[in-house]
């Protein structure tokens, strides 16, 4: 039986300072100011001592996620998603969160005129919640592939509501069925989660090719999001690096 | 150099303590709040938003400078309502009902203040009602509303609507941002402005009360 809270050790969410200072300071070619540098390792530090990611795992199958997937019937005419799920072998509801005190330490940095060091915050935590459902996606995998239920070539992938046309009023449906009020996530009538920094959604586990599509829906162009090739990417490499 | 260029210099660094120190020391040597405003603190923050513009720095850095201005703006206040010196404009800004995230809002009202404008911030969750009425009682020329939901978009045009059903459209110009929200839909929707980040913002809300 899959354990459905886990805790996430924050060494394992620790954001890549690099590819934060890439997204804090994108103007071309620049490097970043010795400033920004020094405001990030502070960001960090509060990360490291602020955050407590857990996360939540619910197994289900696909005749049931069909039911949480259609949601309030908002979703786009044609998703991605609705070819994969019924090709996966493995379905989880997750949610995830780094905890609300990172939450209001971002908040009260504001308040309190530290704009700067606030921003950068908001970017570690943004990154860390990431980092914190790769961990869950890993962990949920590893746990199929000890009970011999995935194979190591597997595709690993997570959706969630809100992205590639799984209208995010989703979330009430998921909500209802994974109840992540348990570790502390609620939603709110606008169906944001709360503590903001959290992610919820699908994690499919089948073959890998499932997981590939061409990014020709309509919403793809508009994606402010397009991580899903890096995460596909990023597991690839996980396993290929190990 | 002048103090009022040390001002504005050290603010451009980020350097908030001795902002906050050259301001007290200008001010007791009689120089006029509106001085030190105009060509020391805005003076610096033009400066610093031009930089930005201009791909030389980075946000942080900005937000550095906006610290700056804030320090050596807490002590200009209350001698400039004793003069009377009016502000550039009343912005009254907040994240539209339902929706919590307030990022985005938050540097639109820094970004503001640092361009010399009055912000009133009411923060997240806002309600259309609440919206209006702080406008008309702050008597606010411009109203800014962040989304960073589809679901809470439909917020901003419960007020963009109010504004109008109460015949203020003329007094009240309504601006909107966040992921979602684009120039198309500010049209759509019947909205003075649509801003796609802080500084666009900044220089949509001066075209809107006619400030250059």
């Amino acid at each position: 039986m899959m354990q459905p809270i886990v805790d996430v050790p924050v060494e394992r969410t620790m954001p890549n300072s690099e590819s934060v200072l890439q997204n804090l300071t994108n103007p071309q070619g620049m490097d970043s100011t010795q400033r920004t540098r020094s405001l990030l390792n502070q960001a960090l530090n509060l990360y490291s001592s602020h955050s407590k990611p857990r996360g939540i795992l619910k197994e289900i199958n696909a005749g049931a996620f069909c039911e949480i997937y259609s949601g309030e019937d908002l979703n786009e005419k044609k998703t991605p998603l609705e070819k994969i799920y019924p090709c996966a072998e493995n379905l989880a509801l997750f949610a995830v969160t780094i905890g609300e005190k990172l939450c209001k330490k971002i908040s009260d940095l504001f308040q309190s005129n530290d704009f700067a060091l606030g921003y950068v915050l908001d970017a570690v935590g943004s990154a860390g919640v990431e980092k914190a459902a790769d961990y869950l996606q890993r962990y949920y995998f590893d746990r199929l592939a000890d009970l011999g239920r995935a194979k190591p070539e597997a595709g690993v992938q997570r959706y969630s509501p809100g992205y590639c046309g799984w209208h995010i009023s989703g979330q009430r449906k998921l909500f209802a069925y994974l109840q992540p009020e348990e570790i502390g996530i609620t939603l709110n009538p606008s169906y944001l989660m709360l503590p903001l920094k959290s992610i919820s959604g699908v994690i499919a586990v089948g073959p890998a090719q499932i997981h590939n599509f061409r990014e020709e829906f309509p919403f793809c162009n508009g994606c402010l999001e397009p991580s899903c090739r890096d995460r596909s990417r990023s597991i690839a490499e996980d396993k290929n690096g190990q | 150099m002048g103090i009022l260029e040390e001002i504005s210099e050290n603010l451009q660094i980020g350097e908030d303590e001795k902002v906050a120190e050259l301001t007290r020391q200008a001010i007791g040597k009689n120089i006029s709040p509106r001085e030190i405003l105009d060509q020391g603190l805005l003076s610096g923050m033009n400066l610093i938003g031009e930089r930005f513009k201009n791909h030389e720095i980075f946000l942080p850095d900005v937000l550095l400078s906006a610290r700056a201005m804030y320090a050596g703006l807490d002590l200009l206040r209350p001698l400039m309502i004793q003069e009377g010196i009016p502000s550039v404009g009343k912005v009254v800004i907040g994240s539209v009902q339902g929706d919590l995230h307030d990022i985005g809002k938050n540097l639109v009202g820094i970004m503001l203040k640092g361009a010399g404008f009055e912000v009133v911030d009411l923060g997240n969750d806002v309600s259309p009602e609440r919206f209006v009425e702080t406008a008309i009682k702050e008597n606010a020329g411009v109203v800014g509303m962040s989304a960073l939901l589809t679901t809470t978009m439909p917020a901003m045009k419960t007020v963009v609507d109010l504004v109008k059903v109460k015949g203020l459209s003329h007094k009240i110009k309504t601006i909107i941002g966040g992921a979602p929200v684009s120039a198309d839909y500010a049209h759509q929707i019947g909205a003075d402005a649509y801003a796609f980040d802080a500084t666009n913002a900044v220089e949509k809300v001066k075209a809107l009360v006619g400030v250059s």
